[in-house]
């Protein structure tokens, strides 16, 4: 019955997708390539004074994406502080320093790590004017970058990129808001909430009295998915009736975060002009998908202990309303999509199955990753796979006519090398320094031994990749963690858009080699089983001795 | 036509290659040893990042080996670590970078003969300098004065007279004379070669032996910088720069080597939390087996040898760069004549026309031929031969030899009778000085000279001139382009390899599509001079193409310039010896496609050997992470697949694995992967099942069986 189960919702997930894939997806295209400009964005350029048809150089497309995300923390940052004077405060006081900070970074890089509980500490107007204008903000970021490294393989000769305002400003209005739009009033349809009503205090049936928050729910729960940031109105996310009420509100959520992810392919196809490149780029994220999702499946289904046996399969943490199937396809999603919504305790997973989400994140968010830096991932690790496949046909490698010199190897692998170190070296030094690993112990851990070190691995693997989903059991508002998670959100996220633009850079000033039958294909079933084992093996090799200490030796006891 | 004194056809042979290919022995290991001691020295590790951690980790580790029995018993996740256990790991980590070393040095011992052998003929001479030259008064430098001087003391433009039996003191062109010339000293032909003054055989090459006559050289290189030099650093290794592809190569290495660091260095940490922090050596030792040592090691070696396999070939590339071009060649450009077809057109046919006779043709055909000393010329005659003409006595007569001016050639003979033969319009033209031809003889000739362009032939068309002055054609000879057998099949392969070939000629079009469908090439440029053939390279370069070509003359200079390979003949001028980044010194333009496999030969190497060194990983880690922490998770003994013997042993398993499988991949990368032409798909998946899932395999099998052996040792 389970299996059938299994089947149905991911045969209903694969056909929606499926659906939306082409349309999406060149409408995407469409977007970022037309030179017309709607009459509210002519507006905004006037008001901000860019000029839409001038073009930028990489170096000025990364400043501008780096200016317009500080301006962003520091506006974010300054409401927290200030949270007491502004409207619809709740009463809430300033929020502290130190989770000011981390919260500031965390929404600003679509991380959206919250070391918080949401309800007791930010007001309507955090939530709303900060918090959610950075969930748009960030993803039309990640999906500029994107495009712009997209622009690398289909330009000519050409010294810009495009322009960072257009991009952003277009992906914001054309694509994120229509479809937040869309999807609120579906899942407002579907039971959540919308309203300001602050708490309201209710008595019980056994007449306990009770605060149930209210607010503006429905709408920041379709940005915090369509724009893969993962950032709950509630602390339980999206396991709470009021952000995700039903099975099939689980399942449009799951469609949310996936559509534009699985999309953009098509769209990087279109704009190369080899539909068949997007193809491949989107089997090898399906095929990676699945199968990440079969195995956490199996690994809860397989949960061995007297209360799973009776339930079963490992149901500690999960909603009965979803069961292990709706837990394990939302946490699969959220994993692998850079979201960070849960709506079941990854903590509360069995040993392997937690050790899934983790390795979901190892991949490097690229199966399909978030909006935008899902696709930008992935054709880096293509570039790397071309390079020494390229090398195994006997040619200088080259990937869609553009040749992969040193300097196209310098920025690949230095993108590849940020993530992994980010990580490595957070977690590495959260025991190794003595006074932060007592604090580490004391206060952050709520388990001891293999499963709190798996906590803390988590807490650094979700940072590092931007995904921002927690293993819970773990109290990250300390000043260790909240400062040393946002470096590292801020430079994993920051880091890889440095390299994937100057690679845009590299690749647009190119000419194109055209392909003959001496060219790697870069389309077959071949070519994809390939990028699918460079994407495992780059992160199996890098994080094999991590996880042995953590999810392995604790599954395999 | 070719004035070497080789046959032409000698030449379009592979000659044998002169050092042993591919051939590897314990002893040339053994050659190589103290060079690879030599290399140890931090200053040249240095070069290699992959291998200079590895060192870096066998000092370290030789330290805390010695340090051992002073800081009491040492323990690594959890279980007692011995002092022969960290000897052995300090031990086999030394060996490791020894075999990379001799990897480099075997690799550069093979130049090193040919390199020896090359600089004994760079002594120094002494040159006979002309002072004063004066080309125009007195060419032969006959009258001027001379001076004695050491060949290194020649600067550029000196001129010096070289008579028999004395070396060329450097390189240069001749201005004046003619001799034969015994260049066996480079290119290792024993037949002596003859060189001129003027066209495309002028140029001599310094330490060459003038044979026979007198010239006067004109030197082009500056001391210390002549072929002969160039040469030998090339052999040698010296100049050798790392190539663009090898740069990019070795950036992916260090950033995997760095990726690695990272790794190890936080694992003491991490694993220190649980209280099964390693030691410093088994943590060495898990860094060594992951960086890619394998490639690390042997991608110097892989780079000398391409260029060696090059130099086995008889073609010396002026920069590795040249090499790596060549295996991304997408356009190759042949000059008809000596590549595709061979040099020499023959006679095949005589044809009669406007009622003449059969054998008043032959006979005047090769009567007009019997003082032309072309092949085309002696082809003439042996087909009249066996076609029943015999000759009787001497021919009394004034031999009128062809010039590009008047395009025929013939003789008048002493009573007043003349004979031509050569290309229609000129023949044509010299009967109708005489009386106009009857149209309906034209007409017979056009339609014959057109059937054999039209064949691919050369159409000589014969005609007399009586004493008294009646002209009247006789007929055509079909001089047949014979195309060398086997080419269609190697274009074939060509296009497989994703290689376009354009045929380059000075034919008419309608020749020229006939050879080129003879001989089954992609395209090609009729009546093409040399601005075409330097238009065509741009216009291919425009679209994105790699484009290589062979050329010997001054004129073929800039499209050799041009071109992304450039191979230069040995017998051409220097100016496109200059011009070229590859010089072949046997001459056969065919080996232009030989030069394309080796260049990818090379990159495919290279490629393949890192995927095997990084899938290798795989089993290293099934090998070392169950034994660092099985002593505290006893649970991880589950990803002990391979059943190893114990935790020492499965360590040092791995590290003699690694250690060992550069030497036995030492030949491989010498000899190169083996190449055929076929499409990139299948020999991507033929290479991928090799090499990656060998290498994901192999060192399974080869840890397995290195613990056998280990775990017998009494401490393991």
């Amino acid at each position: 019955m389970y299996f059938w189960l299994f089947i149905a919702q991911l045969a209903t997930l694969v056909l929606i997708l499926g659906l939306l894939y082409r349309p999406l997806g060149d409408y995407m295209a469409r977007v970022y390539t037309t030179r017309k400009n709607l009459k509210v964005e002519r507006g905004i350029y006037r008001l901000i004074g860019v000029n839409p048809d001038s073009d930028q150089t990489w170096p000025v497309y990364l400043r501008s994406v780096l200016a317009f995300s500080a301006v962003g923390i520091l506006i974010l940052y300054g409401m927290q502080r200030l949270q007491q004077f502004l409207p619809y405060a709740l009463g809430l006081p300033a929020v502290p320093e130190g989770l000011s900070f981390n919260t500031a970074i965390s929404f600003v890089t679509n991380t959206n790590w919250q070391s918080y509980s949401p309800e007791v500490t930010m007001g309507y107007t955090v939530q709303m004017a900060g918090l959610a204008v950075q969930n748009f903000a960030s993803a039309a970021v990640g999906i500029a970058v994107a495009i712009a490294l997209v622009r690398g393989f289909a330009l000519r000769k050409s010294g810009t990129i495009g322009n960072f305002w257009v991009d952003m400003i277009r992906g914001t209005i054309r694509i994120l808001l229509p479809l937040s739009v869309i999807a609120a009033i579906v899942l407002l349809a579907g039971g959540a909430i919308q309203n300001f009503n602050g708490f309201d205090h209710i008595t019980t049936l056994t007449g306990a009295t009770q605060s149930i928050p209210g607010g503006p729910v429905a709408s920041q729960e379709a940005i915090k998915e369509v724009g893969t940031n993962g950032g709950g109105f509630f602390n339980v996310n999206s396991a709470h009736p009021f952000e995700n009420p039903t099975p099939w509100t689980n399942i449009f959520e799951i469609v949310l975060m996936l559509a534009i992810p699985f999309a953009l392919p098509r769209t990087f196809g279109t704009m190369v002009g080899d539909k068949r490149q997007g193809y491949a780029i989107l089997a090898t994220m399906g095929t990676l998908f699945v199968a990440s999702l079969v195995a956490m499946t199996l690994f809860e289904f397989a949960g061995n202990g007297t209360a799973t046996m009776a339930a079963g399969g490992a149901m500690e943490g999960k909603e009965t309303r979803f069961g292990i199937i709706g837990s394990t396809l939302f946490g699969t999603s959220s994993t692998l999509t850079s979201t960070g919504a849960v709506n079941s305790m990854h903590d509360s997973y069995t040993a392997l199955g937690g050790g899934m989400a983790m390795i979901n994140m190892m991949l490097g968010e690229v199966a399909p990753g978030g909006v935008g830096s899902g696709l930008y991932g992935i054709l880096v690790i293509a570039i790397i796979a071309v390079f020494i496949a390229g090398l195994m046909v006997g040619r200088t490698p080259e990937y869609l006519g553009k040749k992969l010199g040193a300097r196209e190897m310098k920025l690949a692998s230095l993108y590849i090398l940020a993530t992994p170190t980010l990580v490595l070296v957070g977690t590495a030094l959260s025991f190794a320094i003595p006074a932060v690993r007592a604090d580490i112990e004391k206060t952050s851990m709520w388990n001891p031994g293999l499963h709190g070190f798996s906590e803390v691995l988590y807490a650094f693997t979700s940072a590092g990749n931007n995904n921002g989903s927690a293993f819970a059991g773990l109290t990250a508002n300390t000043p260790w963690l909240n400062s040393a998670l946002g470096v590292v959100m801020m430079l994993g996220r920051f880091l890889p858009i440095v390299f994937a633009l100057a690679l845009a850079g590299s690749l647009a000033a190119q000419d194109r080699v055209p392909a003959t039958a001496g060219t790697l294909p870069t389309h077959r079933p071949q070519f994809i089983g390939l990028l699918i084992g460079t994407v495992i093996l780059v992160s199996a090799l890098t994080y094999f001795p991590v996880l042995a200490l953590g999810p392995l030796a604790e599954g395999l006891k | 036509m070719s004035t070497t004194l080789t046959h032409p056809e000698v030449a379009s042979h592979t000659p044998a290659p002169k050092t042993p290919q591919g051939a590897f022995s314990l002893g040339q290991l053994a050659k190589g040893l103290p060079g690879a001691l030599r290399k140890l020295r931090p200053r040249e590790m240095w070069h290699n990042p992959v291998m200079f951690i590895v060192e870096i980790g066998a000092a370290l580790t030789t330290l805390l080996a010695i340090a051992q029995p002073f800081l009491g018993t040492q323990t690594s996740g959890g279980s007692a670590q011995s002092l022969a256990f960290t000897w052995s790991i300090a031990i086999w980590l030394w060996l490791t970078v020894v075999f990379a070393n001799l990897a480099e040095a075997v690799a550069e011992g093979r130049g090193k003969a040919q390199a020896a052998s090359l600089r004994q003929t760079r002594t120094s001479t002494m040159a006979t300098r002309v002072t004063g030259y004066d080309a125009a008064i007195d060419a032969a430098a006959a009258h001027a004065g001379t001076e004695q001087v050491a060949s290194a003391d020649l600067h550029l433009g000196d001129v010096v007279v070289v008579t028999a039996g004395e070396l060329i003191p450097g390189d240069g062109d001749i201005v004046w004379g003619i001799a034969s010339v015994d260049e066996s000293a480079i290119t290792g032909e024993s037949a002596p070669v003859v060189r001129e003054s003027g066209g495309d055989r002028s140029a001599v090459t310094g330490g060459t032996r003038v044979l026979s006559d007198r010239i006067v050289v004109r030197i082009t290189s500056k001391p210390g910088e002549t072929f002969i030099d160039r040469m030998i650093k090339l052999v040698e290794g010296a100049s050798r720069q790392k190539t663009p592809n090898e740069i990019a190569l070795n950036i992916l290495l260090a950033s995997l080597s760095i990726v690695f660091l990272v790794v190890v260095l936080t694992l003491g940490p991490v694993a220190g939390y649980s209280g099964a922090a390693p030691s410093v050596p088994v943590l060495i030792a898990l860094l060594v087996c992951l960086i890619p040592t394998t490639i690390g090691a042997l991608l110097s070696a892989i780079g000398i040898a391409g260029m060696d396999r090059l130099v086995q070939r008889n073609v010396l590339a002026m920069s590795g760069r040249a090499v790596e071009a060549a295996g991304d060649v997408t356009t190759l450009l042949l000059d008809k004549t000596g590549t595709i077809t061979y040099g020499n057109r023959q006679a095949s046919e005589f044809t009669a026309v406007a009622g003449a006779d059969q054998t008043e043709l032959i006979r005047s055909a090769a009567l007009s031929s019997l003082s032309d000393p072309t092949p085309e010329g002696t082809s003439i005659v042996t087909l009249a031969e066996t076609l029943g003409y015999v000759h009787q006595g001497a021919v009394d007569g004034d031999v009128v030899p062809f010039t590009a001016q008047t395009r025929m050639s013939g003789i008048d003979f002493a009573d007043g009778s003349q004979v031509r033969k050569g290309a229609a319009s000129a023949v044509t033209s010299w009967v109708q000085e005489s009386a106009p031809a009857p149209s309906t003889v034209l007409r017979e000739l056009d339609a014959e000279v057109e059937r054999v362009s039209q064949l691919g032939g050369t159409p000589l068309v014969v005609a007399t001139r009586t004493a008294i002055g009646t002209a009247s054609i006789l007929g055509v000879i079909y001089l047949k382009d014979i195309v060398k057998p086997g080419l269609a099949e190697r274009f074939a392969d060509l296009r497989r390899m994703g290689i376009r070939t354009v045929m380059i000629t000075g034919d008419n079009p309608l020749t020229a599509k006939h050879i080129a469908a003879e001989a089954g090439v992609d395209d090609f440029l009729a009546e093409a001079t040399p601005e075409d053939k330097l238009a065509l390279i741009r216009r291919e370069q425009e679209g994105g193409n790699l484009v290589a070509m062979t050329g010997d003359g001054t004129n073929d200079a800039p499209a050799l310039a041009q071109a992304d390979v450039g191979v230069a003949m040995n017998t051409g001028t220097s100016a496109a010896k200059e011009a070229g980044n590859m010089v072949d010194l046997d001459s056969d333009p065919t080996k232009l496609i030989d030069i394309v496999s080796i260049g990818k030969q090379l990159l495919i190497t290279r490629g393949s050997l890192t995927t095997f060194s990084i899938a290798n990983d795989v089993a290293k880690y099934f090998a070392i992470i169950p034994a660092m922490f099985v002593g505290v998770f006893p649970g991880l003994q589950a990803l002990n697949i391979m059943h190893l013997h114990s935790p020492a042993s499965a360590i040092l398993s791995a590290v003699i694995f690694n250690a060992i499988i550069i030497v036995v991949l030492i030949p491989l990368a010498l000899r190169g992967v083996r190449y055929r032409p076929a499409m990139a798909s299948s020999l991507l998946t033929r290479n991928l099942l090799i090499y990656g899932l060998g290498g994901i395999i192999a060192p399974f099998i080869g840890i397995k069986l290195i613990d056998l052996l280990v775990g017998v040792i009494p401490g393991f």
